[in-house]
Parts: C-alpha cells; sequence; structure tokens
C-alpha cells in the first residue's frame, strides 16, 4: 500500500460540465424540444432583427437638413434631427431654453441625491424636492418675477410638457395620497366612506374622460368670468386621478407597519398625528417607494393623454410635426424616436424600482 | 411619585375637545359641512354659467336624431337614430374591442409569461426582451404605430396584400371571408352541446373511477378529441351546410364579406400587445411565488413533471395570479376609450367626444360615460372580492 504525501491536484472538470459548449448544451441544446425552440428563437430574432439594423442603422440618413437630404432607403433621421429642438422644448422661446435645462438640471440633481442610499439628509432634500422645488421651478419656468419674462403656458410643450405634467401630478398627488389613504384606514365611518368613495371613483373611471372631465365641465363649476388656463386644468385632472393611485399604494405601505409600532407610539402618549408622522409613515413610506415609482411610471406614460384635450407634449408635438407639408411620410421615424425617449425614462425607473424592491426584500430566496 | 400638577377633582368630564368620541363627531361634521359648501358652491356656480350659456339640463336630448353616421355599428344605425342609439352603439363598440383584447391578450400574455420561465436560455430572453419593450412604451403611442405608421401605410385597394385570395388587407381595413349558414347548419352546434355535455359527463366518471380504483383514462385527450371530432363529424354527414362569402374586388373597394375597420385592428392590437406584457410579468411572478418546497415535495412524491405543474404549481399560482390579472382587464377596459384619439367608434369618440360637442350637455353625457365604466370596474371588483373569498387560503 502506497501512502499518499501530498495533496494531488485537483483536476480539471471535464468539458461537458464548464466552459461555452456545456452551457450551450444546458441552456440551448438540452434535448429535442428544446433545440427545435432555440431554432425558432434565432429564426424569429434573424426575421426581427435584420430588417430593423438595416432601416435604422445602415441604410438610414443622419445629416442634413430638409427631406431632399433622405434617400428614402432606411430611416430618414434628418427629420428627428431637424426637428429636435421642437420635440424637447416646444415652442418654448429660443433665448429662454437655460431655464428649462436649469429647472431640470436641478430636478436630477435633487432625485440623484434621494436615490443614491450612500448620501445624507435624506428627509431634508426631499422636503426641498417636494415643497421648495416647485415654487422654484413656477418662477423659473413660467416667469414673470426677478426680471424673467414670463413665457405662456401654450408656449410649453414637448418633452419639457411631458416631464413637467408627470412631476406636477406626482408631487400634487402624493399629499392627497396620504391623506385619502389615512382616511381609509380611520376608525370615523364618515371620513372613511368618503375616501373609499373617492379613491374607488378615480380609480374606476379611465383617466381620458378626467381629462374630457377637466377640460369641459371645469370651466362650468367656476364663477362666471373666471377662466383656468388649459394645462392649469390638465394638472388639476391629472392630481385628482392619481392621488386616488397613490393612496392605494400608500394604504398597501400602512398595512404592512405592524400593529405594535403604532400601539407603542400610543403607549407612550403620542396623538394621532404624531404616531402617524412621526412612527408609521416614516417606516411606511420607506417601503413604498417600489411602489410609488411604478405608479409614476404609469403616470409618465399616461400624460401623453393630454395631446387628446389639446395640449402637445412629446406625443403630440411628434404628431404634429408629421402633419407638416414639408416632412410629409416620416411617421415612422417620429414614433420610433418618440417610443426611445419614452423606454429609456420608463426603462431605468423600472430597474431603479426592482433594485429597491431587492434591496428591502431580505426574506429567504433561492 | 410626584403629584399631577393640574388633576382634575373626581367626576369632572374632560373639556369635550379632549374627548375622542366627541372629537371625532366633530371633525365628521366638519368634513360633511365641507364638502357639502364645496358642492352647493359647484351647483350654483354651474347653474349661473349653463343659464348664461343658455343651456337646459336633463336627458331629453338623447331622443334627439344625432345627424351623424357611425363607421361601425354592432346594431342598426343610421344618421336618423337618436344620441341614445348612439350611446348604446358606442357602448358596443366598446365592449366588442374590450372582449377580443381581453381574450387576445390573456393568449399572449399566458405564453409569454410561460416563456419568460423556460429552461431554453434564448426563449427566456426573447420573452423578457417582449415584456420589457411592450410595457415601456405608452399606450398611445402604440396605438398611434399601429395606425399611422402600418395601417394607413398598408397599399391601396387595387394592390392590396392578400392570403391565398381569401383574406386581403389594404388601407381601408381588413377583409374576411363570412361564413353563410344553410339551413341544417344547426346540428353543429347542438353536436357541439352534446360533446361538451359528454365531457363533463366523462371528466366526472373518471374522476370517481380514480379514487375508488385508482385507475384512470386520459380524460383531457378524449374531451378533446369528442368536442373538436363530434361537430366536425357532423359537419362533413351533413355535407358542409356553409358558404363563404369571400371579398371581391369592385371598381375601387372590395364587396362582400367581414371588413375590419383599421381603427379597430390598430386599437386591438396596441391594446391586446401592450397588456399581454403586464399579464406576463403577472403570470411570471405568479409561478414565482409558488415556494420551491413544494414542487420538491410533489417531486419526491415522485408526480410525473406535468402533474407536478397541474395539481400543485398551476392551483396555487392562480391564487395569485388572478386578482393582478382582473386588474389588468380592467385597465383594459378602461385604455380602450384611447380609440378617440384615432377615431374608433367607441364610448368615449361617439358619445363624449362628437354627441357632447354637437349637444353641449357636458354633465350629462360626462356623468353618463363616466357611470358606464364606474360599473363596469364595480362588476369586476365585485367578482374579484367573490373569487378572493372563494379561494382565500383559510387560516386558523
Amino acid at each position: 500500500m502506497t501512502i499518499q504525501s501530498k495533496m494531488i491536484e485537483a483536476r480539471p472538470a471535464p468539458n461537458s460540465t464548464i466552459g461555452a459548449v456545456a452551457w450551450l448544451r444546458t441552456n440551448l441544446f438540452s434535448g429535442p424540444v428544446n433545440t427545435a425552440f432555440t431554432l425558432l428563437g434565432l429564426y424569429l430574432l434573424y426575421v426581427l432583427l435584420t430588417p430593423t439594423i438595416q432601416w435604422a442603422f445602415i441604410n438610414a440618413d443622419w445629416v442634413g437638413t430638409s427631406r431632399d437630404d433622405c434617400s428614402r432607403e432606411g430611416a430618414c433621421w434628418v427629420f428627428v434631427n431637424a426637428r429636435l429642438g421642437q420635440f424637447i422644448y416646444g415652442l418654448y422661446p429660443g433665448s429662454e431654453i437655460w431655464r428649462v435645462n436649469l429647472t431640470f438640471a436641478t430636478f436630477a440633481g435633487l432625485i440623484a441625491w434621494l436615490a443614491i442610499p450612500r448620501l445624507p439628509y435624506k428627509r431634508w432634500v426631499a422636503l426641498a424636492t417636494l415643497v421648495g422645488f416647485p415654487v422654484f421651478a413656477y418662477f423659473l419656468l413660467y416667469g414673470g418675477h426677478f426680471g424673467l419674462p414670463v413665457v405662456q403656458t401654450h408656449r410649453w410643450g414637448g418633452l419639457m410638457l411631458t416631464l413637467v405634467l408627470a412631476i406636477v401630478g406626482m408631487v400634487g398627488a402624493l399629499p392627497i395620497g396620504i391623506m385619502l389613504a389615512l382616511g381609509r384606514r380611520s376608525e370615523m365611518p364618515i371620513v372613511k366612506s368618503f375616501c373609499v368613495v373617492f379613491i374607488e371613483f378615480w380609480r374606476g373611471v379611465p383617466l381620458i374622460t378626467v381629462l374630457f372631465m377637466a377640460s369641459v365641465m371645469l370651466p362650468l363649476f367656476m364663477p362666471t368670468g373666471i377662466s383656468v388656463d388649459r394645462l392649469i386644468r390638465a394638472f388639476i385632472g391629472i392630481t385628482l386621478f392619481q392621488s386616488a393611485y397613490m393612496a392605494e399604494v400608500i394604504r398597501g405601505g400602512l398595512q404592512a407597519i405592524p400593529r405594535g409600532q403604532e400601539e407603542a407610539a400610543a403607549a407612550l402618549g403620542m396623538g394621532y398625528w404624531k404616531r402617524m408622522g412621526l412612527i408609521v409613515l416614516p417606516q411606511a413610506l420607506k417601503m413604498m417607494i417600489p411602489g410609488i415609482v411604478n405608479t409614476f411610471i404609469s403616470l409618465f406614460k399616461d400624460t401623453t393623454l393630454v395631446m387628446i384635450i389639446g395640449l402637445f407634449d412629446l406625443l403630440g408635438i411628434v404628431q404634429a410635426a408629421l402633419s407638416d407639408s414639408r416632412w410629409l411620410g416620416f411617421a415612422l421615424e417620429g414614433y420610433v424616436f418618440a417610443a426611445f425617449v419614452f423606454w429609456i425614462f420608463c426603462f431605468s425607473m423600472s430597474r431603479y424600482s426592482q433594485y429597491l424592491e431587492r434591496k428591502l426584500h431580505t426574506g429567504h430566496r433561492r | 411619585m410626584s403629584v399631577r400638577p393640574q388633576a382634575r377633582p373626581v367626576g369632572q368630564k374632560p373639556p369635550f375637545w379632549r374627548d375622542r368620541a366627541k372629537r371625532a363627531l366633530m371633525f365628521q361634521i366638519m368634513l360633511i359641512a365641507a364638502v357639502a359648501a364645496f358642492l352647493l358652491y359647484i351647483v350654483g356656480n354651474t347653474q349661473a354659467n349653463l343659464a348664461a350659456r343658455g343651456i337646459t339640463t336633463g336627458f331629453g336630448f338623447l331622443s334627439n336624431t344625432a345627424g351623424f353616421g357611425i363607421v361601425q355599428s354592432l346594431i342598426d344605425y343610421s344618421s336618423q337614430s337618436t344620441y341614445g342609439r348612439t350611446f348604446v352603439v358606442g357602448l358596443l363598440n366598446t365592449l366588442l374591442v374590450s372582449a377580443l383584447g381581453v381574450l387576445a391578450a390573456t393568449i399572449i400574455g399566458f405564453t409569454v409569461g410561460i416563456a419568460r420561465l423556460s429552461p431554453n436560455w434564448l426563449i427566456a430572453r426573447l420573452a423578457n426582451g417582449y415584456i420589457e419593450i411592450f410595457r415601456n412604451i405608452p399606450l398611445l403611442l402604440q396605438i398611434f404605430f399601429w395606425y399611422y405608421a402600418v395601417l394607413r401605410a398598408m397599399p391601396s385597394a387595387r394592390d392590396s396584400l392578400s392570403l391565398g385570395e381569401v383574406v386581403f388587407l389594404n388601407v381601408r381595413g381588413l377583409y374576411l371571408p363570412e361564413p353563410l349558414f344553410e339551413s341544417g347548419f344547426g346540428l353543429i352546434p347542438l353536436a357541439f352541446g352534446v360533446a361538451v355535455m359528454a365531457s363533463i359527463a366523462l371528466v366526472v366518471w373518471n374522476k370517481r373511477r380514480h379514487e375508488v380504483t385508482g385507475k384512470r383514462l386520459p380524460a383531457g385527450w378524449i374531451s378533446l378529441g369528442l368536442i373538436l371530432g363530434l361537430p366536425l363529424l357532423v359537419l362533413v354527414a351533413t355535407g358542409v351546410p356553409v358558404t363563404w362569402d369571400v371579398p371581391e374586388l369592385r371598381g375601387f373597394n372590395f364587396r362582400g364579406g367581414i371588413t375590419v375597420i383599421p381603427e379597430f385592428l390598430a386599437l386591438w392590437l396596441a391594446l391586446s400587445i401592450y397588456t399581454a406584457s403586464f399579464i406576463a410579468e403577472i403570470v411570471r411572478s405568479g409561478i414565482q411565488a409558488i415556494s420551491h418546497g413544494q414542487t420538491e415535495a410533489a417531486q419526491a412524491l415522485s408526480l410525473p413533471r406535468n402533474l407536478v405543474l397541474r395539481l400543485v404549481v398551476v392551483p396555487q399560482a392562480m391564487r395569485v395570479i388572478i386578482p393582478p390579472l382582473t386588474s389588468q382587464y380592467l385597465n383594459l377596459i378602461k385604455n380602450s376609450s384611447l380609440a378617440t384619439a384615432i377615431g374608433y367608434p367607441d364610448l368615449v369618440s361617439v358619445f363624449a367626444g362628437t354627441t357632447l360637442n354637437q349637444t353641449g350637455q357636458a354633465i350629462e353625457v360626462i356623468a353618463m360615460t363616466m357611470a358606464v365604466y364606474l360599473t363596469i370596474s364595480l362588476l369586476v371588483s365585485m367578482f374579484m372580492n367573490w373569487f378572493n373569498a372563494r379561494v382565500a387560503l383559510v387560516e386558523r
């Protein structure tokens, strides 16, 4: 019998279990059915991607100023290029565009601060975003003070208007949503039923009828002689609509907080608002962020509906540009561009919310 | 123990604003007063505004002649019909596109959702790509894409795309052959009904036999054969009493067959594809929500893979899937109102659009439109509550 005094070197795993070939074998060609599916998938990819890439990149025209610069064999990005300013800023006067840029740069900075987990003073930044920023944005975008010329709202449009609508809807809906959610959990029967009816009403009707209502019925509700700006009407409709959805998200978050938290706070002698504001809501809001981001994504997509009541958001202005007689026949390019912009925004937000969900989900996983 | 500084004498009640019950009562009275004052203010303003514009309120306008045509209607409709009939036509069109949309979205959604969990890497990636692309693009944009960039860019009637010279697609819509039933066709639905009944009986008998003897027949396959085979047999036996009215090009347009207007096609495609991406996610997360212990336990009982799915995973997954699925159906029905952007004659388009503009009866029209959608959502959420109560796990 021989005694091995040294450890035998581990042999490499056989080629059939590691490496590219093994990966292909387990994931793509593990059996006849799987192989058939893989081939089908490859064929689908080929059929879909080849013409798309040909159209969008290889045969596309990128530079130029008019439709004569387009060969019409592929996409004519010249159209998007020539209209890019309008697509982003609407009819905002060219010399004032820095105001829009500054507003959204500030907003991006605030959101980045809130989104990066490590940075401190979250509560104050959140307060600044919810209260300070809307005021700041109003003075900057609308003007009329501090020597800034007024820019009427009918000149607002494009991506800028889409963002303004979504952010106003969100910031306006958050406090109303919190109140409605608290009211729905209240023990007072009238408050509770009022909140239930309010929430279920707005959740039960399509946004488009809400916008119709805001644009045709709101003027009737106002005292005679007072007219409301069309943008404000859209704001009101979107905020009311969104607050109902927000309330349901917040209610879900509130339900996740164990009852003991509130009871403990009551035992310390705290009143209702202190219990909610200091104990329950701060814990609940943190858990609600993924849900809030998700409703924001759907709000962001839903803002496109304002074009039906005559506002020119990103989709509205693309649609309007398509009927320009100098640029007829570029519908595909316009829609692909708008879809790309919306997709980038929505996809990155949904990724962020998934990341948060994973971070909050600390339970047993496999 | 220190003495409370301002102890109340025994027997004296606290002031009413410190009493929870009274405070709640006061708060609620204040809320009612505020809401009532707000409503009164609005009603007053509205009456003043309506008087100033010379609009009379009431639902009398519903019996007036509408005076406009509708491009697609499931019931008899002409421009001589009343606004009331316009309402019904719009409602039926909404229900038609919603029902077909729900059907298509369910089929696509379940297929993609299951494909997303496929062990095949490529198929799973493709399904994921579908989900991520379509749910992150606004629905209205997708409707416009299908309508303006695809269907309106189709060739004219003379150069129609055709499928075997039977189905035609051109800028005016999709033309399908229409089945014309001759006498004797009534036997086929009858045969279908008999087959369904027989299948149900077979399944029940099979289940009972399985419980007693442990033996079972492949009842699913037998039923499928019965349900498909029997009507087919009757069809052949009666000499195929169906003729097809194939659309034909006459002059500048097609005659005969069924015409599907491009507005309907665009809306239906966009609604189905968009909603399917959400349904796929729901199906995926529903199946993943079943803990591995369940599948492992079923495998430990040496159940084959298809039975593990059918008896263990799917029944539990459906419990997770159905509630969000119903709310997606509801979303689809509400989203069908986007029809107005491309001119598909749904409820919002013909009633809250054209009728409102012609009559000026904003309040009545919007209220009726909203009431329809509210009723639908109420019915669906009632169903959902009933379903939840039925399938909920009974704990303790």
